[in-house]
């Protein structure tokens, strides 16, 4: 090992020694956008109030609940090897929920893969999620339908399909707004910082979400970034926010804020959803290699469901018998979807060749005909041998 | 008929003005491409006649440039997009990719990606680096991706048009230094669709297969080995993805002997697919081995070497000798 070498090598220790040893927000933060304290405390913040009724507040509980079975049942059917990849949202859901239930019809959103909770409020069936991880197609689904974009596996890409589509939006006059959600790792990608660039110029009506779960697969945030992400906005001129991403009143008073702000032609806004991944990234990682079981514990005791359950029972907003009905519901749901798996058929082989081309393309119709007269050899021979 | 005389590089302007006028929802975006018109003003005029929101001035961001045009072509707009120098789209090139190649079969058909990349490329004007390069093949290796490039005004002008019209995102590869090279351009007559070869010269004794800039050497070569009785065909094969290879074919059986001619390096170039399709398509046809003639697997060189580099009329008419001596 050459003396520079060492030196590299050392280096992150050192920066990694400094960051680990500072203040980390906490939810007294007053960066920190918070309405419902971890205890299930309702607390009010000046430029965000909101006032939700008994009815919406347990619609919202109920979304993040099915979201969290609906994403337990992926991961135990990915175990059980009917799916081969699932990207939990485990500990997300407010993130996704608040911001997800903020969203107007005419909205549109532009996902990752792991915004199972958005397009549960955007209506998509969630078994159309599970194409993808079961290996039947890319994604599979029409996204003007639910105005939600496919599932986007590179790192960061939509942001800039979600700042062109706010470009196209500004441009018909429309009042609608476009939402991108991304992680903290994308913050790191070129993409995201021109898709910055790009809706700050042209003014464009998108919001940026971004999802700080602390982890991008095994490189913590520190490793992506040495401001708060939410600051980062500052320097492309629009305002950013940080908000407690497991406070599911704070994310949806955020999002609709960020949201209404697009509408009226002010441009984008960076939304830092302070969250955690409780989970892995994905099915194929194992985050003991990489984070300490106290970080996890610490994390959990501000699970966002348990707050607003703990707020849903205080205030008296849902009785014992909507747990319990919500229960069945959940089950249900979860035999659905993984009935709904179990029965996924494979694509048929001939399908290799459909819908590379909107026009067709001579190439792939000689390519189709050879492997068509390959398939059929195995049917004359089949003949034969009877 | 209404013919004019006219540059490639007027047909593509007038090409583009047409387009915009035609349908309120094609764009044209990119670098410089609005008050300059272009750093080779393909796009001159049209800012000034069509308006800021619909020839937009970009930031300097060949990713962003793409990856805005396809949110703009899902929001229902047709965007042309245009990368300054070939060199510089490789920041795009996951966006072109990843995701512009592959949106519409992901979404199994139901979104369409009507966008138009279009890249001033190859060398010949003593150009500084990454201003020179040839990496056609790089696109047409992709599946969901078309790739295409005019040779004389008038494809430069209706193949825009159907590029334009396209559903597919294409890949636009215009020879940059044929920009001011002039034909005839019938702006009545719509010609053949998009991805047919098309021969632009006769002969019975050897095929010259080469597309873009390389279109005019390879006449020049036809008509110099005519003074020496060879008959020599060209096709022009206007698109690399798909290749029209049942023209090629035709044209093999006829001469029995192939050479292709590219800018690009020869090592994994579309001359060596075409190649292997020849040999594939008509063996018993061919006289001689299919031969290749382009770049080589060096980094594009400085101005004062490239004619070393790009083929020129003499290596044409060698590989013709080599492949007629078989």
């Amino acid at each position: 090992m050459t003396v520079e070498s060492t030196a590299a090598a050392r280096k992150p220790r050192r920066a990694s020694k400094r960051t680990s040893a500072a203040k980390k927000p906490q939810s007294s933060d007053p960066q920190l956008v918070q309405l419902l304290t971890p205890e299930g405390e309702r607390v009010e913040h000046p430029d965000y109030s909101i006032d939700l009724s008994a009815d919406e507040l347990r619609g919202l509980y109920r979304d993040m609940v099915l979201t969290r079975r609906f994403d337990a049942e992926a991961t135990a059917l990915q175990r059980q090897g009917e799916l081969g990849l699932w990207a939990s949202l485990l500990g997300q859901e407010a993130a996704q929920i608040g911001s997800g239930r903020a969203l107007r019809d005419d909205d549109y959103v532009f996902p990752t893969y792991r915004e199972h909770g958005v397009a549960w409020c955007r209506g998509v069936d969630p078994t159309n999620l599970l194409g993808m991880f079961r290996g039947v197609n890319h994604g599979g689904w029409d996204p003007s339908t639910n105005n939600f974009h496919l599932y986007t596996i590179v790192i960061g890409s939509q942001t800039l399909h979600a700042t062109g589509y706010a470009m196209g939006v500004a441009k018909d006059g429309a009042d609608s707004a476009v939402i991108a959600y991304f992680g903290d790792g994308a913050s790191s990608q070129g993409d995201v910082a021109e898709s910055f660039t790009f809706s700050a110029v042209y003014n464009a009506p998108v919001v940026f979400f971004c999802q700080n779960n602390q982890w991008a697969i095994s490189e913590p945030t520190e490793r992506q970034t040495r401001v708060p992400l939410y600051q980062r906005a500052q320097g492309y001129g629009f305002p950013g926010v940080r908000v407690d991403g497991n406070d599911v009143l704070a994310c949806l008073a955020v999002t609709r804020s960020a949201l209404e702000r697009a509408r009226r032609g002010e441009g984008p806004t960076l939304v830092e959803a302070f969250t955690y991944r409780m989970g892995a990234h994905t099915t194929s990682d194992d985050p003991t290699k990489y984070r300490a079981d106290d970080e996890r514990a610490a994390w959990e005791a501000k699970d966002p469901i348990l707050r607003l359950r703990t707020y849903l029972e205080k205030s008296g907003h849902a009785d014992e018998a909507f747990f319990t009905e919500l229960e069945a519901e959940s089950e249900t749901l979860g035999k659905r979807v993984r009935e709904a798996v179990r029965a996924m058929p494979d694509p048929e082989p001939m399908a290799l060749f459909e819908h590379g081309y909107a026009d067709g393309s001579s190439l792939v119709d000689e390519e189709r005909a050879q492997f068509a007269a390959y398939q059929a050899s195995f049917a004359d021979s089949a003949e034969e041998g009877k | 008929m209404a013919v004019e005389k006219m540059s490639i590089a007027k047909a593509l302007n007038e090409s583009l003005r047409l387009a915009l006028d035609n349908d309120p929802k094609v764009l044209i975006m990119g670098e410089d491409v609005g008050k300059l018109g272009g750093v080779f003003r393909i796009t001159d005029g049209l800012q000034k006649d069509f308006g800021e929101d619909r020839v937009i001035d970009t930031p300097l961001a060949e990713s962003g440039i793409v990856g805005t045009a396809i949110g703009l072509a899902l929001r229902g707009y047709r965007p042309i997009v245009e990368i300054q120098f070939d060199g510089f789209v490789f920041p795009a090139y996951d966006q072109i990719v990843t995701q512009l190649a592959k949106m519409h079969a992901r979404a199994l058909g139901k979104i369409k990606l009507p966008v138009v990349v279009r890249i001033p490329y190859g060398g010949g004007i003593g150009a500084v680096e990454h201003h020179s390069e040839s990496p056609e093949a790089l696109f047409a290796h992709v599946a969901g991706l078309k790739v295409v490039s005019p040779s004389n005004a008038s494809d430069a002008y209706w193949m825009m048009q159907q590029a334009v019209q396209s559903d597919d995102p294409i890949i636009f590869f215009e020879p940059k230094r044929r920009y001011w090279d002039k034909g005839e351009v019938d702006t009545e007559s719509i010609p053949g669709p998009l991805h047919r070869a098309v021969t632009v010269r006769e002969g019975s004794d050897l095929t010259l297969v080469a597309y873009g800039p390389m279109v005019k050497v390879c006449l020049e070569a036809a008509a110099a080995a005519q003074e020496e009785g060879k008959s020599i065909e060209v096709l022009d094969l206007r698109s690399m993805s798909p290749i029209d290879f049942d023209a090629i074919q035709t044209s093999a059986e006829k001469t029995g002997r192939v050479v292709v001619v590219h800018e690009a390096p020869v090592f994994y170039g579309s001359g060596a697919e075409i190649a292997a399709r020849i040999t594939e398509r008509c063996f018993y046809h061919l006289e001689a081995p299919v031969l290749r003639v382009g770049g080589y697997h060096v980094p594009y060189p400085p101005a004062r070497l490239e004619d070393e580099y790009l083929p020129g009329l003499d290596r044409v008419l060698d590989a013709v000798d080599r492949s007629l001596a078989f």
